[in-house]
Order: C-alpha cells, then sequence, then structure tokens
C-alpha cells in the first residue's frame, strides 16, 4: 500500500525526541526527555494521572509545541494536521441517536478535515474497514454498536489516512476484557503488516505487554525509557518517584505500590 | 431563510445546542428593540445582538456543561433589557408583538433584501464547512488530530447559526424559532442516518412547513406562525411515529450480519475471542 514504501526510506527514527521539555507557566510537564523509537516499533507511555502522557502525544500530532528541545517524526518537524500520525482516541460511547453510520467515520479519515460537503466513497473505505473486521456493521448508526465495534471503526479512520505512526491515547479504557483483548490485535495486526509505529498511552501495560518493544514511564516530571523489564522495576521507579515504590509482578500483571500503599498509576490490573 | 434553518438544523441537534438557538433568538429580540428605538430598523438590531450573543455565548461556555449555564445568565439579563428598551419606544405595540411571534407580512423590500444575503451566506458557510463541521460535532479529538481549528469552527457556526435564527425570527417571531431551526432535524435524525440524507430531509421539513404555514396563513386570518409551528409539529409527530419502524430493520440487519463480525478477514496469530455481542440486541 501507498504508505508501506516510504518507511524504509526514511533511514532513523520513526519518532526521535531530543531533550525534550514541555513547561505550563512554571509547572514543568516533563524535561529533558530522550527517545527514539524505531519504525515499527511498539512504544507504551505509562505514568500516574496528569503525568503529561495524552500531552506527550498531542506533541507528536503536532497540536503543542515544546517549551525547550526538538522532536521529529520521520526525520521531520511534525505540522500540525500533517497525515504522518493517526490518531486513536479514548474510547467513548457515541450517543445512540448520533446520524452517523460506521462508514461515514472511516471517511473522516480520508477527508474529514477537508472542506466541502460530506460524501462516502466505498472504494476508499471499504478496505479499512475489512482490514478491521467490521464489513457487518458499517452501514448500521454508530450508535447502536457495542463499545469494541465503534473502537474497530476508530482503527479504521485512522487508518484511512494512511499513517506511519498511530497514537492510541487508552484506546482499551471502559471495554469488556474480550474486547480490549480484540482491539490490541486488531491493532497489531496493522502494525505488522504496513510496518506502522504504534505509541501506546494506557494504565494498563498488562493488556499489551505482549505487543510492546518499548516502554516510557513519565512521573513527577521525570521519566525512564527502556524495554519493560528494565524500566518497571522497583528501583527504577522508585528514582523516578522520588520516594520507594514496590513494583510486583504477579504472573503476567504489574503492580505499583507506593510506601504508603497508594497506587500511583497502576500500571497492573485494576483492583 | 427555512432552507438555512434546516442546513444548521442537524448540528443544533448534534451538537445539544437548542438552548442556545433559543437564547441567540430571544436577545435577537433585545437587538430589534434596540434596533426599532435607534433606527427604526428592527431586522438590522436583531442581526447585530444575536451575532455578539452567539460569540458571547461561545467565550463563556465553552463546554456544554458551562454552555447552558451561560446562556441562562446572558438571557435573562439580555430580555431584561429587551423590555427596558421597548418601554421607550413610542410606535406602535405592533412592533413588539411582530418581533415575538413573526410577521413575515410586515418586512420590507430592503429588509428582505437583507434576509436574502443572510440566506445566500449561511449557505455558502456551511457548504464550505459541512465536512468537518460534522466530523467535529461527532469526535472533536479526532477532528483536532487532524488539524481542523475546532474551536474556531464552533465559533463560525455560532455566527452562522446567529444569522439564521434571525432570518427565521422576522417570519415566525423569536419565540418560535425552534419549530424552523430544531424541529425538522429532529424529526430528520428519527429517519435516517446518512450525513446527506438528514441535512436534506430537514432543510425539505423547514420549508414545507414556512411555505405551507404562509399558504395556510394567506387562506385564514391566523398567523402564519401559528401554522408553520403546527406543520413541523406534525412531521416530528410522524418522523417519531415511523423512526422505530426503521430502526427496527436496521437493527435486524445487524443481526443478520452479526456472524461476520466474528470472524476477521486476516488470519492472526493471537487468538481472537468471539466478537461482543452487538448492544443494540440487548436492549
Amino acid at each position: 500500500m501507498r504508505w508501506e514504501a516510504e518507511v524504509g526510506s526514511s533511514g532513523g527514527a520513526a519518532v526521535a525526541l531530543r531533550g525534550a521539555t514541555l513547561r505550563f507557566g512554571h509547572h514543568v510537564i516533563w524535561e529533558n526527555l530522550d527517545l527514539n523509537v524505531a519504525p515499527g516499533e511498539c512504544l507504551a507511555i505509562l505514568g500516574p494521572n496528569g503525568a503529561g502522557k495524552t500531552t506527550l502525544l498531542k506533541v507528536m500530532l503536532g497540536l503543542l509545541k515544546l517549551s525547550a528541545g526538538t522532536i521529529t517524526i520521520d526525520g521531520r518537524p511534525p505540522g500540525r494536521g500533517r497525515a504522518d500520525a493517526g490518531y486513536i482516541a479514548q474510547q467513548r460511547l457515541f450517543d445512540p441517536a448520533r446520524p452517523i453510520r460506521g462508514r461515514d467515520l472511516v471517511q473522516f479519515g480520508v477527508d474529514g478535515h477537508r472542506p466541502g460537503l460530506p460524501r462516502t466513497r466505498a472504494a476508499q473505505v471499504d478496505p479499512d474497514i475489512e482490514a478491521v473486521g467490521a464489513q457487518g456493521y458499517a452501514d448500521v448508526p454508530v450508535g447502536l454498536l457495542s463499545g469494541g465495534q465503534q473502537q474497530r471503526l476508530r482503527i479504521a479512520q485512522a487508518r484511512a489516512g494512511r499513517p506511519r505512526l498511530l497514537l492510541c491515547d487508552e484506546p482499551l479504557t471502559s471495554l469488556d476484557p474480550s474486547a480490549q483483548q480484540e482491539i490490541v490485535a486488531v491493532i497489531d495486526r496493522h502494525r505488522r503488516e504496513h510496518g506502522s509505529t504504534v505509541v501506546y498511552v494506557t494504565h494498563e501495560i498488562t493488556l499489551i505487554a505482549s505487543v510492546v518493544d518499548q516502554v516510557l514511564y513519565v512521573a513527577a516530571g521525570r521519566w525512564a525509557a527502556g524495554p519493560a523489564d528494565t524500566v518497571l522495576t522497583t528501583r527504577s521507579l522508585s528514582a523516578l518517584y522520588g520516594s520507594h515504590v514496590d513494583v510486583i509482578r504477579v504472573h503476567d500483571h504489574v503492580v505499583i505500590v507506593g510506601e504508603d500503599g497508594s497506587r500511583p498509576g497502576h500500571a497492573g490490573h485494576p483492583p | 431563510m427555512a432552507v438555512s434553518c434546516g442546513l444548521i438544523g442537524p448540528f443544533v441537534v448534534t451538537r445539544g445546542m437548542a438552548f442556545a438557538v433559543h437564547g441567540t433568538a430571544e436577545l435577537a429580540f433585545t437587538g430589534a428593540a434596540a434596533g426599532l428605538l435607534v433606527a427604526d430598523n428592527p431586522v438590522v438590531g436583531a442581526l447585530v445582538g444575536a451575532v455578539v450573543v452567539a460569540m458571547l455565548i461561545s467565550v463563556f461556555g465553552n463546554r456544554q456543561s458551562e454552555r447552558d449555564s451561560a446562556i441562562g445568565v446572558i438571557l435573562a439579563f439580555g430580555m431584561g433589557i429587551g423590555v427596558l428598551l421597548l418601554g421607550f419606544y413610542q410606535g406602535f405595540a405592533t412592533a413588539a408583538t411582530n418581533i415575538l411571534f413573526g410577521n413575515i407580512f410586515g418586512v420590507s423590500g430592503s429588509q428582505l433584501i437583507v434576509l436574502l444575503v443572510i440566506c445566500l451566506v449561511v449557505m455558502a458557510v456551511m457548504g464550505t464547512c459541512y465536512r468537518p463541521l460534522l466530523f467535529a460535532s461527532v469526535d472533536p479529538d479526532a477532528t483536532e488530530s487532524r488539524g481542523v481549528p475546532v474551536r474556531r469552527l464552533g465559533l463560525l457556526f455560532m455566527v452562522v447559526l446567529a444569522l439564521s435564527v434571525t432570518g427565521a425570527a422576522q417570519v415566525v417571531g423569536t419565540l418560535l424559532v425552534l419549530s424552523l431551526a430544531i424541529t425538522p432535524a429532529a424529526a430528520a435524525q428519527r429517519l435516517s442516518a446518512s450525513p446527506l440524507i438528514v441535512p436534506g430531509l430537514s432543510i425539505l421539513f423547514a420549508v414545507a412547513a414556512a411555505n405551507g404555514g404562509l399558504l395556510a396563513s394567506l387562506q385564514s386570518n391566523v398567523k402564519a406562525s401559528v401554522f408553520i409551528t403546527s406543520f413541523s409539529f406534525a412531521l416530528y409527530v410522524l418522523a417519531r411515529l415511523t423512526g422505530p419502524l426503521l430502526r427496527d430493520r436496521r437493527r435486524r440487519a445487524l443481526h443478520r450480519s452479526h456472524p461476520a463480525d466474528q470472524e476477521p478477514p486476516h488470519p492472526s496469530p493471537v487468538p481472537e475471542p468471539p466478537g461482543t455481542p452487538a448492544r443494540a440486541g440487548e436492549r
């Protein structure tokens, strides 16, 4: 497909941050962040609420500017609205009365940002609808679909923009466990078939542990990056939080417990 | 005017802005009273009033939860001023009634041209912005990620809304604008989910109610707004009655197609559990 050919030729990293710092006024969100994500790699951004995980996605989308440092996507600074990055928002159910069908939603991925009247071109969206297995319900008003079905359509929409980078902002929240596994599988299949780079923002490393190559943990303005096994350890996270936190592994679940018994940005299953 | 109302209607409904329509319309009344007092021209006054208010609503009530209270605050204050201004006006009392309940036959030739221009402006803006606006109404986060200036688009829509509402108010009056700006769109939504058919039906309903109402009013001594509101209400009731039938048909179609959902077209090494049951089936 169109975007496949360009992946290898870009050479360097799919996402590269150098000394990246973001401040709102005097409040430092994170600083001196260095990160390299290779093309086709899967990165998970973890951390407690308010640590600036979604903010980092917005920087990658070019919607927010860094206070200092640089960011490049495929060697170029991200441009607002450039189709390099596809975005899958947190799962929120559509209003049942919403007069819009699944295929309209996917079509927005092709031309939703361009002025004009809406139209539906089956040839443009059918391949993406089939790729996520949504062909059975693409003509039904989205509000009548289950959360998992809606999320599949959001993935199809992001795909339709032909992005080489797929940014997923808590795509599994409020889905039931079987739907969560399906969505992870659909996204990972897309990554393998098209060599796309995938970035997850999530609380739930457990759900995506099998597909993640690298973890970025942000907390209290500091960060740690690397393979999940080196980042999600008692030592590395204690240094990050500046106080002792225990990282406990139970089977394939990772539980993070603070000194006071709190669960800062628990990365395992919800209690 | 009915065309422009039918066009903005679907967005008013999907964006949950019925109260905003009411708010701008009421304050178009204040503007009209001011216009009447200062320049003896209620149409221009109403236009200015509505646009100013639309911008205020956008600025104060960016989030939907804040918006309704912001509108309430502005509306109450504006109506108070309107009553005060009308008190100063020494002309005929019918002028005030015309603003509130509309009188298409009271619109002068030059005002008619103003209305026509408004209508064309609304159609031009909506023709250009329809797609991104629909995208933003459905999924603002995804729209912003594609580089669409969602907030500015919302402000532009408020201005267009103010223009349409003011225009419609000349016909049905500020108190009854909802019958052209919301009822046809709400009826259309009951019947279709297609992004082209919904505005089409909405415009059709609005035009049918407005023209039918005018004709009926010519045949009798009753004001046109009475017929327009009744016709559009009748269309809505009809749509509510037939809508569930269409919806059931769609749900059955969803059920029939459900097995396809369980088998992804590409073989996957990760075992996938069977598709979640359609929510529609459970209700």
